[in-house]
């Protein structure tokens, strides 16, 4: 028979809402499937996806709260009289925070009704390439066919379950913003940005946080930069156990948690109580539920994220798939947003246009925030080996840090281009303040092609930190020292 | 130069301090009249290439008295402080969001503007001390003196004890900026303060009557605001003039919204002292520009931001010849920064038909410098120069203007494409719901290309910057549509 919708989104998140919304545009049938398996500690969200509800939007939201709070420190200087010490009340921010994605799901529910977009609250799992069955809450299932359709079903953080106690004592991203008490004295085993966002601003709002972290941290991304940002972060007041891995978690009485951890460098054991222990190990895609055995769609054994090729189709023919369930392709809302409305124009709407995942900028909001697009500076030595390429650097010191006697120790920007020819920018990277804000245009530049002359003949806007990405004259190469002055 | 000479009048030599008029054995290679930021620009890229530099700067006090050090308007009394008081202004802002994200602060907090004042000019003291190291590193003569021409390749530098020097160079960059412009009425030059003076004012301005509408007017108005001061603006016309009128009308909504109130088509034409003080008290008598009607108000201070006038009519430019609008003040010069006289160049604010940027004069004293003596041809392309206003609600601007875009290419041929947008870190706080706004302005006919971009919000400077870059290399609106955004931050939008 004739199958119920054009197209059946299945995840409701950052991907899922963009591509269904987009094919509801062309007058199609759109249905989406959106279900939140509650995290192990319990904790559930509604219509949204990660970014709205566990990710973006409340990070950057505490993030925010963190960063007031070192407006008030600067304040003092700058004339305001404020009493110090400064409190922070955590239920005062979870609850302005919570109360703001909650209305963003509403919005999304109200969006979804608007473009005429069928909103199931439902766990789907595949029957064959064209049926997918909906389970409800309470267990009601409901059978829907689809002659097109996408998985758009994210990830979950991972627990290292083979930690004695992680699972039942531990939490994760999936929590901390929903938590109505203050997370305490917390520990952050880690190996992802997340994490340090997440400590970032924990010490901000005057939290006694440790990260912990085996090897080295914010792996995949520029390692120079890496180390600057963890930096800031220990002068900041954030604590950190290197090289050290975690063995056990323990209830104590009082409720707190016993952690106990191994010390590789010193090959001792060692051990401390916290209030709060969150796990930040990685994010994995819960295919098991969505049964793709069932169709034999093939996933990264190791990963198991779902393999796509350049248009997002799987190895099933009609079933796509978009965001961070996909192999090979960055974890971040704007590509899963963009590669879900594209694909919905391409089948729908004749277009024929691909994703374009090359240059696509990013940010970690850490407290000293980092911007980057493009390659960093490992990733172009390898491509193009050390004698091809330039790095133009800078150590900056923002106006507003010179009132507010801030130390600008880690504020750092540097540029990797080709050496010869017209010297194209491979990778730009930035630690500062708005960092997300600086990066952005020069993003555009670079997809435009922007070489190194290119940018030294633009004028800059002053006084500004990104001025100071279009006077980088100093290359590591010349070994000069790279502090600059602003004026 | 030796062919101008010969069109002037016979020079004397001059026979003061022992010099005489000795062609091609000058004292310097390069002296420049100007301490700011295309004067200091230039002298150390001379220094780079070995020349025999001078600098020569000055600073002539305000009416009520007041002066300041090397380094020119955007050290001392232009962008630095500015940016700085603006800052002040936001962590004001800062301070009462924070309480909506769980910070508890007591319920009135208060602002000190001598702490705040006293900060400031610490800072910019430290910049006039590392100008001057830097001149002296880079072994560039300064003399702290007024340079003015008393003929072909010589000046005479006069010091603040009255001592008077001559000084010979092969050539000469003028760089002697602008000073904030008076009414002309009544009390204003005795009674009234101007940027000059605001920003090391030793005493807390209290109620403030702006007079003015241009950025300067209204940046000052703004921070003044933000620090809780009651704020009036007094406007003869319309706001920021040359700039975007969708968004000057956009800023000044804002502003209006947040306690500054505004006076529209009036000008004031007499100021008086009720009270001596510090701050005292004023009354101010208004105009109207329509009609008849004539308004009085009582203020604490009055600021007149009217506007800025070249410094170059007290500097000898008739004794070499060097042609200035003699409406304006300001000097026309080539693409190469030249002046009518050949061995005479110039940079910065004074130029005609030049914006009027720290930045522009800094990059086109380099390149200056670069040609003259280090045989690079780059000239200073002026071209899509992004600016940002710090107005509360921050500007960036990089390209046309939608008038100056309609009148140029006809509005059949331009695309608008623009959206108000919330800042997530407004949205907790429940601030400014849609005040926020993007547009960028494309030529159809030329593939779409964008040839305005305009930010309304928070780090407009910060957004605008890397948007310049991308125009530079020829961003079209397919190239736009196709970049991934940062999420969350303004920018994407």
């Amino acid at each position: 028979g004739k199958n119920e919708y054009d197209l059946l989104v299945i995840g409701g998140g950052s991907g899922g809402l963009a591509c269904a919304k987009e094919a509801a545009q062309f007058g199609r049938k759109v249905a989406v499937l959106d279900y939140v398996e509650p995290s192990p500690q319990g904790t559930k969200w509604g219509l949204g996806g990660t970014c709205v509800n566990v990710g973006c939007i409340p990070k950057k939201l505490m993030h925010q709260a963190a960063l007031l709070g070192s407006a008030l420190k600067d304040a003092q200087h700058y004339g305001w009289n404020i009493a110090q010490p400064l409190h922070h009340t955590w239920s005062v921010m979870a609850q302005a925070v919570q109360n703001y994605v909650k209305s963003l799901n509403w919005g999304h529910r109200v969006q979804l009704q608007d473009k005429k977009v069928k909103y199931f609250n439902m766990k789907g799992s595949f029957c064959d390439p064209h049926t997918i069955r909906g389970l409800t809450k309470a267990g009601k299932e409901t059978i829907i066919t689809a002659e097109n359709i996408v998985i758009a079903t994210g990830g979950r953080p991972k627990y290292p379950t083979h930690i004695a106690g992680a699972l039942e004592y531990g939490i994760t991203s999936d929590d901390l913003f929903w938590l109505k008490e203050s997370p305490g004295k917390t520990l952050t085993p880690f190996v992802f940005n997340v994490s340090l966002e997440c400590a970032g601003f924990l010490t901000g709002i005057g939290l006694d946080t440790t990260v912990m972290m085996r090897s080295i941290p914010l792996r995949g991304f520029d390692q120079q930069i890496a180390s600057l940002v963890t930096e800031h972060m220990e002068s900041y007041g954030t604590k950190f156990l290197k090289r050290c891995f975690p063995t056990k978690v323990e209830k104590l009485e009082s409720n707190r948690l016993q952690v106990t951890w191994k010390n590789t460098d010193l090959g001792t054991e060692e051990t401390d109580s916290f209030d709060t222990v969150m796990w930040a190990v990685g994010r994995a895609p819960d295919t098991e539920t969505l049964n793709l055995k069932t169709v034999g769609m093939k996933t990264n054994s190791e990963t198991g994220k779902i393999i796509v090729d350049a248009s997002e189709a799987t190895s099933v023919p009609h079933i796509y798939a978009v965001g961070d369930i996909t192999e090979g392709r960055p974890e971040l809302t704007p590509t899963a947003i963009a590669a879900g409305k594209l694909l919905a124009r391409r089948l729908f709407g004749q277009s024929s246009e691909l994703m374009d995942y090359d240059n696509v900028p990013t940010t970690v909001f850490t407290p000293l925030e980092y911007g980057c697009v493009g390659l960093s500076e490992e990733a172009a030595v390898q491509c193009y080996g050390s004698n091809n390429i330039e790095v133009y650097h800078a150590y900056y010191k923002p106006l507003e840090f010179t009132v507010a006697e801030r130390d600008a120790s880690q504020c750092y920007m540097k540029m990797v281009c080709l050496r010869e020819g017209e010297q194209r920018i491979l990778g730009l990277h930035f630690i500062g303040p708005n960092a997300g804000e600086v990066i952005q245009g020069f993003a555009l530049g670079i997809k435009c092609g922007a070489t190194y002359p290119q940018l030294m003949k633009i004028i800059g806007i002053h006084p500004t930190c990104a001025e100071e990405i279009t006077k980088l004259h100093i290359t590591k190469r010349s070994g000069l020292d790279a502090t600059v002055t602003g004026c | 130069s030796v062919q101008a000479h010969k069109k002037d009048k016979p020079q004397e030599p001059l026979e003061m301090n022992g010099h005489t008029s000795v062609p091609h054995s000058y004292d310097y290679d390069l002296i420049i009249i100007g301490g700011g930021s295309g004067g200091l620009a230039a002298a150390k890229e001379a220094a780079k290439y070995e020349k025999k530099v001078m600098v020569l700067d000055f600073v002539m006090p305000t009416p009520l008295g007041n002066s300041w050090g090397l380094g020119g308007t955007c050290v001392n009394v232009g962008c630095i402080p500015k940016k700085l008081m603006h800052q002040a202004a936001l962590l004001g802002q800062a301070l009462q969001d924070s309480r909506k994200y769980g910070w508890q602060l007591t319920e009135e907090v208060k602002h000190n503007w001598m702490t705040m004042t006293e900060s400031v000019q610490n800072y910019i003291g430290s910049l006039n001390w590392g100008y001057r190291v830097s001149l002296r590193e880079k072994s560039v003569t300064y003399e702290n003196a007024y340079g003015e021409f008393v003929g072909p390749h010589t000046v005479k530098a006069t010091n603040k004890r009255g001592v008077e020097k001559l000084y010979t160079a092969e050539r000469f960059l003028i760089a002697t900026g602008e000073r904030p412009r008076y009414l002309g009425i009544p009390g204003d030059n005795k009674y009234c303060i101007s940027s000059d003076d605001l920003f090391s004012l030793p005493y807390c301005p209290g109620k403030t009557l702006v007079v003015g509408a241009s950025y300067v007017a209204l940046e000052c108005a703004g921070f003044l605001a933000g620090l809780g001061l009651d704020v009036t603006v007094m406007v003869r016309s319309i706001l920021l003039r040359g700039f975007d009128q969708d968004i000057a009308n956009k800023i000044g909504e804002y502003m209006e919204e947040h306690g500054i109130n505004f006076i529209r088509e009036f000008v004031p034409i007499k100021v008086e002292q009720i009270e001596e003080g510090t701050p005292g008290r004023l009354k101010v008598t208004a105009k109207s520009t329509t009609g008849n009607q004539i308004i009085e108000g009582e203020y604490n201070t009055v600021l007149l931001a009217i506007g800025r006038d070249a410094c170059t009519r007290k500097i000898g430019l008739d004794k070499v010849g060097v042609k200035i609008n003699q409406k304006t003040g300001k000097i026309p010069v080539n693409d190469e920064e030249q002046t009518n006289v050949p061995y005479i160049y110039a940079v910065g604010d004074i130029l005609q038909d030049k914006l009027e940027l720290t930045p522009v004069a800094i990059q086109a004293g380099r390149l200056l410098v670069q040609r003259l003596y280090g045989g690079a041809t780059t000239k200073c392309d002026y071209v899509n120069v992004p600016t940002t206003v710090f107005t509360p609600l921050e500007y960036g601007a990089c390209g046309y203007s939608e008038e100056t875009a309609v009148e140029k290419f006809g509005e059949k041929n331009i695309e608008v494409y623009h959206s108000h947008f919330w800042p997530l870190e407004w949205t907790v706080p429940s601030r400014d719901n849609n005040k926020c706004y993007a547009k960028i302005i494309c030529n159809i006919q030329d593939n779409e290309r964008v040839i305005g971009f305009h930010v309304l919000g928070p780090s407009a400077g910060e957004i605008t910057q890397g948007f310049a870059a991308a125009m530079k290399c020829g961003l079209t609106k397919e190239q736009l549509d196709s970049t991934i955004g940062i999420h969350p931050v303004c920018a994407e939008v």
